[in-house]
């Protein structure tokens, strides 16, 4: 719009632009800043050296949020396949249902899993009534798994749902005639046509999933700890916001590369590039 | 064309009792395709439901436990949530903040759409939408810390220990819904034919006027979209909020949180299944006024 001239411009882009450098930027140069330096304010690279004590808990994390991120996209996939099958009207009401548990805070949600799982719980309640040996599953690594699975899936769906239901369905009429069966048609038109949408449900469930500290906390009643909860120990319970500072540089940086690399599994429209 | 389908059709027809039995299979195959995505589906909706049954159900149980049914009727839970002035404070709080926030928000990343959208292609522009992307990238713990650094060292600047509070908050809150405003009116003022203003500015409208009169009520329902969004993120958010908190001012997500932290509390499950049963009437509301809209449009094409 030629209409705008320099000044309004800059007058309307002023406030956001402040607003970006103060509340935005400036805040990620601090984290830097305080991984580099000591409690006094002095250049250190003690935070940096302390790093590989917290190796194990790192890699713990990636291991859980891969291996929930895994089971959310082979429960989503079929189900998205499912829902883009269906009528018009009972894919946006599915949607909607589908939905509606992200709209409730991820506290609840959790807990309400807790009260399911624990050893004294609603499920083993069930168990005794009718004479099985109760089963311990709070505090196990499943709990925490499926409490990120419960709570990240519909971040998976939607994106899967999103792209399959415009998936051109004469594309599969076209690879059907050619000679196809289903499985050939699923891998070979299906499977790369949705590849943005795995992309974008992948980084949608792994980024919350390796940074929680809620869910992890809760659903091992502390034992199991993530990058999450040592970050958040380190600013809530230690007070040592260098230390802190430090290792969530590291879990920034290791989400920035993980998202290049989906993102190169999306380049040129969709298409495959490896 | 009609021949080739023909002759393949005619091509591919048994005779007999084969084609009776290949007849047979084909319509079992077909019913089990349609079957198994609705079995599916349930399975899928009754994972993501049972908590939530769980929940529904304990709040109104008449025992104090969340997890052993004592199969009695009773309120108590709600009318403990009702007369405790701490949540019904921390509902009160959570209101005022996400308002404020998302109003805020809308009037700066609106303007800052407007600006960006006339903007020339180049370095500042591509600068701009990056420091946009990084709270919408950030893990929301990342985003929390790194805010909580910057009011504690502008705090320690200040001489001030006790920084974290009200505005803080608000502060956060404003921060990381903005890029959602922004993302949601900036490709709808791309959509919006440019040549409108000018025509308006040639019939006698001063810029501002133009801006009023043909891309404001153009762009409103993006605008509101932002609004919205940005509302609901905020009513929502724990993460963020749990790291620039202060002590004087408690909004319902932190509040849940102190409340999770003791074992047992049905107090939350009546809480919760009010929240559940607000927001289900809610979007049953949208998705009829959505319906009927639809219903308009298809009589109007008619």
């Amino acid at each position: 719009m030629r209409t705008l001239s320099d000044t309004a411009r800059r007058m309307l882009s002023a406030p956001y632009l402040v607003w970006s450098i103060l509340f935005i930027v400036a805040p990620m140069i601090f984290v830097a800043y305080y991984a580099f330096t000591d409690k006094s304010g002095a250049f250190s690279l003690a935070n940096i050296q302390a790093l590989p004590d917290y190796a194990n808990v790192f890699g713990r994390s990636v291991w859980y949020s891969v291996i929930a991120t895994l089971i959310c996209f082979i429960i989503a996939y079929p189900l998205a396949l499912c829902l883009a099958g269906m009528r018009e009207n009972t894919q946006r009401t599915l949607i909607m249902l589908i939905m509606l548990p992200m709209w409730m805070s991820f506290l609840i949600r959790t807990y309400a899993w807790l009260c399911l799982l624990q050893d004294n719980g609603i499920i083993n309640g069930w168990l005794e009534k009718i004479h099985l040996s109760s089963l311990h599953m709070i505090n196990t690594p499943g709990a925490v798994i499926l409490g990120m699975v419960y709570n990240y899936l519909p971040y998976m769906i939607v994106p899967l749902y999103n792209v399959l239901s415009k998936v051109d369905k004469s594309l599969l009429e076209a690879s059907h005639d050619l000679g196809a069966n289903g499985a050939q048609s699923l891998l070979r038109v299906t499977l790369p046509l949705s590849l943005p949408g795995i992309a974008s449900g992948i980084t949608m469930v792994f980024v919350p999933s390796i940074s929680t500290f809620y869910i992890s906390q809760k659903m091992s009643t502390g034992n199991i700890s993530m990058i999450g909860d040592v970050i958040e120990q380190q600013f809530q319970s230690y007070y040592n916001y260098n230390m802190g500072a430090a290792i969530s540089l590291v879990l920034m940086i290791a989400i920035l590369v993980s998202m290049m690399v989906m993102r190169r599994f999306t380049d040129n429209n969709g298409e495959v590039v490896v | 064309m009609k021949e080739i389908k023909k002759q393949k059709t005619r091509k591919l027809q048994p005779a007999g009792a084969e084609h009776r039995l290949l007849r047979e299979k084909a319509r079992r195959h077909t019913r089990a395709s349609r079957v198994s995505p609705c079995v599916y589906t349930a399975l899928v909706l009754l994972f993501l439901y049972a908590p939530m049954l769980v929940m529904v159900v304990f709040s109104f149980n008449g025992g104090r436990s969340n997890t052993q049914m004592d199969w009695r009727l009773s309120l108590q839970w709600y009318r403990e949530f009702f007369n405790s002035s701490r949540l019904i404070g921390a509902v009160r709080n959570t209101l005022v903040l996400a308002l404020l926030a998302s109003a805020i928000a809308t009037v700066i990343g609106t303007a800052a759409a407007v600006a960006l959208d006339t903007w020339k292609k180049n370095l500042s522009r591509g600068a701009i939408l990056a420091a946009t992307d990084i709270p919408m990238m950030a893990p929301d713990i990342v985003t929390g810390i790194s805010m909580m650094l910057l009011f504690i060292f502008a705090g320690g600047l200040l001489g001030r220990r006790a920084i974290l509070g009200f505005p803080t908050m608000l502060i956060a809150h404003v921060t990381f819904c903005l890029p959602y405003v922004i993302l949601s009116v900036l490709p709808r003022l791309r959509q919006i034919d440019r040549h409108l203003a000018e025509a308006a500015q040639d019939l006698g409208c001063t810029p501002g006027k133009a801006f009023l009169k043909v891309i404001f009520p153009n762009a409103f329902s993006a605008i509101l979209t932002g609004a919205l969004m940005a509302f609901t993120l905020s009513l929502d958010d724990f993460v963020i909020s749990y790291f620039t908190k202060g002590a004087s001012f408690q909004t319902l997500p932190l509040e849940i949180y102190t409340m999770t932290k003791k074992p047992v509390q049905p107090t939350i499950f009546a809480l919760s299944t009010l929240i559940f049963v607000g927001i289900f009437v809610l979007l049953l509301l949208t998705n009829w006024a959505q319906a009927r809209s639809d219903k308009k449009l298809q009589g109007a094409k008619k």
